[in-house]
């Protein structure tokens, strides 16, 4: 009885339908619990390359905090390829992912800006690239110089525990980008390079993670792109 | 009169063996531990024992996690195995074990959500933990579901157990910490502090006694998991005679 083709397709049909509103329903009602970790993490993230700013360490802060900082003290920008402001659209429903996808003119990026109680101003960009297994992306703070990093925060979809994932868990491969210049004396934007062995240009270069070149590559790639896209931005604010 | 008392007994008995937790039952949970590992003796699970083991935080959560998955699939194996058509089950098996995976990623993801970023591809990958459809196979499908729940926890515990020693050596001498990314904090116990950037040591406590170990970059790398596993099996068999021509 159990090997007649209607017993199998019977039971098939049966699991596959119980196993589905199991899931479904699982889904859906965990998806706004989902949906705010999500959100948390994200601005998380874009808090973490500013971490020297707070007194409470990001990872430790509650929900209520992280949405306190960004309803009070950071303004969010969204730009386009030409470095015009585009009106009426929130940085948060930005996404590179999505952005990287469409043509150079199409593109628009996030940018938040971070208001300091002095009055002067931090920058911080999204910036997204490709690791050794998966994406990786980050956010780069810029002092008000435009010129001089103040922190930046990485982080990975899958690269390899204690080799690439390090651009992530170890703080001080993040926190050797403080204080680095974007441009050369020229006024070139030369961005940052992730170097191997010995530093040549220390204003320029950050030391990489050995044992994850392909990782610490990504880096680098993805810190050009990322600030060649602000870079027209860049300009227009400073001339003004 | 007779006949109600021996009745009365008989369904007693029925009612203990459900949940009977004998010498048989314990050493469904205590073989795998030693005896039957399902990583040194039956030689099954030693992917994800490779990948995951660099740092043992994560190697405690993929444990929890596969104690969950393999306990939990064994029983509704079980309990479904007079009714699995035979050329189908494979794929029952497999439905079972991946919705499963995917409640433990979505109770994740809602209780602790960097936890679940840290892990998620290693949680997807519990699906193809080949122990679990080993035991699925050579187990719930051939034996009541009470036994089969306790077998997949004895399997999980030793796996667990296996998975633990490795990441705490690989831990510990590929990176001088113990327990690093985990929330209860970081323990740094030998080599340099995470400082090593700028080249300086510990001045005080446990981290000051060891700190002029250098990390063994080759710990962090899956071949040092390889080479912990078989001393781990030699180890084993050198102490456990019997072991010898198992495989």
């Amino acid at each position: 009885m159990r090997d007649t083709t209607k017993y199998i397709v019977t039971f098939v049909l049966i699991m596959t339908v119980v196993v589905a509103l199991i899931l479904a329903g699982m889904n859906t009602a965990l998806k706004p619990i989902h949906d705010l970790n999500e959100a948390v993490y994200n601005k998380k993230s874009v808090l973490l390359s500013i971490s020297d700013e707070f007194d409470t360490p990001v990872n430790d802060m509650s929900a209520q905090e992280v949405q306190d900082i960004f309803d009070t003290q950071i303004d969010n920008v969204v730009i386009d390829a030409e470095g015009n402001v585009v009106e009426g659209v929130n940085a948060d429903e930005v996404l590179l992912e999505t952005e990287y996808k469409k043509p150079k003119a199409e593109q628009r990026y996030p940018l938040y800006i971070y208001n300091k109680d002095d009055g002067s101003k931090i920058y911080i960009i999204s910036v997204r690239g490709q690791g050794l297994w998966d994406a990786i992306w980050g956010s780069l703070a810029l002092e008000e110089d435009l010129n001089t990093v103040a922190g930046a925060s990485f982080d990975h979809a899958g690269e390899t525990p204690g080799l690439g994932a390090e651009i992530k868990d170890n703080p001080t491969f993040p926190e050797s980008f403080e204080g680095k210049k974007i441009y050369n004396d020229q006024g070139n934007l030369t961005s940052i390079e992730v170097v191997k062995g010995i530093i040549q240009q220390p204003e320029h270069q950050v030391e990489a993670i050995s044992g994850a070149t392909i990782t610490m590559n990504g880096v680098t790639a993805m810190l050009e792109r990322g600030l060649e896209n602000y870079q027209p931005y860049f300009e227009k604010i400073q001339e003004q | 009169m007779a006949e109600t008392i021996l009745k009365e007994k008989e369904s007693g008995k029925e009612k203990r063996k459900l949940f009977e937790f004998g010498k048989k039952e314990r050493r469904l949970l205590t073989d795998p531990l030693d005896d039957d590992n399902p990583i040194t003796v039956q030689v099954l699970g030693v992917c994800s024992a490779l990948a995951v083991t660099t740092l043992i935080y994560p190697s405690f959560v993929m444990t929890v996690a596969v104690i969950f998955v393999l306990a939990f699939s064994n029983l509704f194996t079980s309990m479904l195995r007079t009714r699995i058509p035979k050329s189908v089950r494979m794929i029952v098996q497999l439905v079972i074990v991946a919705t499963l995976v995917t409640i433990v990623e979505l109770i994740l993801k809602a209780a602790s959500f960097t936890v679940y970023k840290q892990l998620s591809v290693f949680i997807g990958l519990i699906i193809t933990n080949c122990i679990i459809m080993g035991r699925l196979e050579a187990f719930g499908m051939a034996n009541k579901p009470w036994p089969s729940f306790l077998d997949g926890i004895g399997n999980g515990l030793g796996y667990g157990a296996i998975l633990l020693i490795v990441g705490l050596f690989r831990e510990l001498f590929g990176k001088g910490t113990l327990f690093a990314g985990s929330p209860f904090g970081t323990l740094q116990l030998i080599g340099p502090t995470p400082d090593y950037m700028i080249n300086t040591t510990a001045t005080s406590g446990i981290g000051s006694w060891f700190s002029w170990y250098q990390p063994n970059g080759l710990m962090v790398l899956s071949v040092a998991a390889m080479f912990l596993i078989a001393g781990i099996i030699w180890i084993q068999r050198t102490r456990n005679a019997k072991l010898i021509d198992v495989s």
